[in-house]
């Protein structure tokens, strides 16, 4: 019975994601007055995309065609572990959080190899551009997740969830701190604005972009479908350990239904809150992206240090 | 124990200290004047915040004339008086060049941790939940000075100045249970005066090196090189 709703729970979240960003798209053209296109455009992109014939260049190597695969794999298991609906799953019970940040270093890490498989001059800007933001961003994630270890004492996420829950609303100034530190990665490592911006074609700020655009057909598709699950679990992860109040902690049917109604609302709002910020923010240029993430870490490592100066009372 | 066991008032009060050293962070951090100064009005305000919380939870009324105070005089009138110094003086879009912006950032990092190690043993001698946030207040102070030694705007150093002494009243406010009434009048109109001053001397500097960048102060001299 368990497994089986882990496994729902991990269709579910690779369901959801394309609707998280047609949602994300349709509050954006409404703050930028544009009509926006229906929710479920980003169904029908995938759809046409996976229909389409894959054109792979003639120098390619069997990196190129094996990393959209291993891209969209690794961002599933990730999304195995991040309890979205119910905690107390035995996929949580196999891997922890540090694992989770190991999946996406693995798809980074095949990713960036792709984009310099080809040998174009952009898949290799992209790629260096990624490795970079990638190894600032790394540690501001895993000083915010540490900040969170220490007060739950364990880096197992539904533990951690339990925990949380268990404590009913505390006002902790660690938490404050960690949320805002996570909250300025997952805005790094989804490429949004001001870091990235997902809908720029332009070469001289594109860094995810460039390290996709020999993609096409069906590769494009697994790419661009693992990029929204990413963007689904950045947003779960904030929704559900800061914010754990709605998740089911048994297994009936109404507590399911009801974790899935909070998580859903929680997530649009949080798709609301990142389209405003992206509305109302221009993007960086490329070098205070160094600032940028160094303030996460400060913010992240501040939150480590509030938990160890002023949570522990003796 | 946890802060999961105190009250709410505690953690909101705790939660305040840490956004005090934030605010203390992005000033150390910011290079546009006007926005130091407005972090400055937003670092008095969450302590003159946390000072009408202590106010409440530990049953000490003359801490709510001590936050209205604070609330006068270091959210309103002395920012108010810096921003409109700094637009009198037309260097509110200059942008002050940091060097090294991250590892002063980490500087300061570190130096909370040393006011930790500072202040342990103080922390064990009483069971006073707030006890906890000294350690956050002599790192104001110290955040303050680095301020002062990394800007070299003398708008700036005003505002570290500002900020060391938002550090010695968070200390007074979390480590007792008020100062006397004469004592803390004394020290509001004190910072009262120096702003005044500064002012004073803002002109002067101004008038003197065209400029309020104290590095300029080096090449003063009484015969040319």
């Amino acid at each position: 019975m368990a497994w089986l709703i882990a496994l729902l729970q991990t269709l579910l979240f690779i369901a959801l994601a394309p609707l998280l960003a047609g949602w994300l798209k349709c509050c954006k053209c409404r703050l930028q007055n544009r009509r926006a296109p229906s929710l479920l455009q980003p169904y029908r992109d995938l759809r046409k995309l996976s229909h389409k014939q894959p054109v792979v260049a003639r120098q390619a190597s069997w990196i190129f065609t094996i990393t959209p695969y291993i891209v969209f794999s690794a961002t599933v298991l990730a999304a195995s572990v991040v309890p979205l609906i119910a905690v107390d799953l035995p996929t949580a019970a196999i891997a922890d959080v540090i694992v989770m940040v190991g999946f996406f270093a693995l798809a980074r890490f095949f990713q960036a190899l792709a984009g310099m498989d080809i040998g174009t001059a952009f898949g290799g800007m992209g790629s260096s551009r990624e490795m970079t933001i990638a190894s600032l961003a790394e540690p501001a994630m895993l000083m915010a997740i540490f900040t969170l270890a220490m007060s739950a004492s364990t880096t197992n996420l539904s533990v951690a969830i339990d925990h949380v829950l268990a404590g009913g609303f505390v006002l902790r100034p660690s938490y404050v701190f960690a949320l805002l530190g996570l909250m300025l990665v997952a805005i790094a490592e989804t490429g949004r604005i001001p870091v990235d911006n997902p809908a720029t074609h332009l070469e001289l700020t594109m860094i995810h972009e460039a390290m996709i655009l020999e993609y096409s057909g069906r590769h494009l598709a697994l790419i661009e479908w693992a990029s929204q699950i990413k963007l689904m679990l950045y947003g779960v992860l904030i929704a559900n350990i800061f914010f754990p109040w709605g998740i089911a902690e048994t297994y009936s049917l109404e507590a399911l239904g009801s974790g899935l109604l909070a998580i859903t609302g929680k997530l649009a709002l949080l798709a609301v809150l990142l389209a405003l910020s992206e509305t109302l923010l221009a993007k960086m240029r490329l070098f205070r992206v160094q600032e940028f993430l160094g303030f996460a870490y400060l913010l992240s490592l501040l939150g480590m240090l509030s938990h160890i100066i002023l949570e522990v009372i003796d | 124990m946890d802060i999961a066991q105190t009250s709410f008032y505690h953690q909101a009060i705790l939660t305040l200290a840490a956004l005090v050293v934030l605010a203390s962070f992005v000033m150390l951090g910011q290079g546009r004047l006007l926005r130091i100064v407005f972090v400055l009005a937003l670092q008095g305000a969450l302590l003159a915040l946390a000072t009408a919380l202590a106010a409440f939870s530990t049953d000490n009324p003359h801490f709510y004339i001590s936050s209205a105070i604070t609330m006068v005089l270091k959210v309103i009138l002395i920012p108010i008086m810096l921003r409109r110094l700094v637009i009198r003086m037309n260097i509110h879009r200059e942008v002050e060049e940091l060097t090294n912006r991250t590892s002063i950032l980490l500087g300061g990092a570190s130096l909370v941790i040393f006011s930790y190690y500072v202040m342990l043993p103080i922390v064990h001698t009483s069971h006073m939940v707030t006890l906890n946030a000294i350690a956050v207040s002599l790192a104001v102070v110290l955040l303050g000075m680095l301020m002062m030694i990394s800007h070299r705007n003398a708008v700036a150093h005003v505002a570290g100045f500002m900020s060391i002494e938002n550090g010695l009243f968070f200390a007074a406010i979390v480590s007792t249970s008020g100062m006397p009434m004469v004592v803390e009048l004394g020290i509001a109109f004190d910072v009262l005066v120096a702003a005044v001053l500064f002012g004073v001397f803002f002109f002067h500097i101004h008038s003197s090196i065209d400029s309020l960048d104290v590095d300029r102060l080096n090449r003063l001299n009484e015969v040319e090189k």
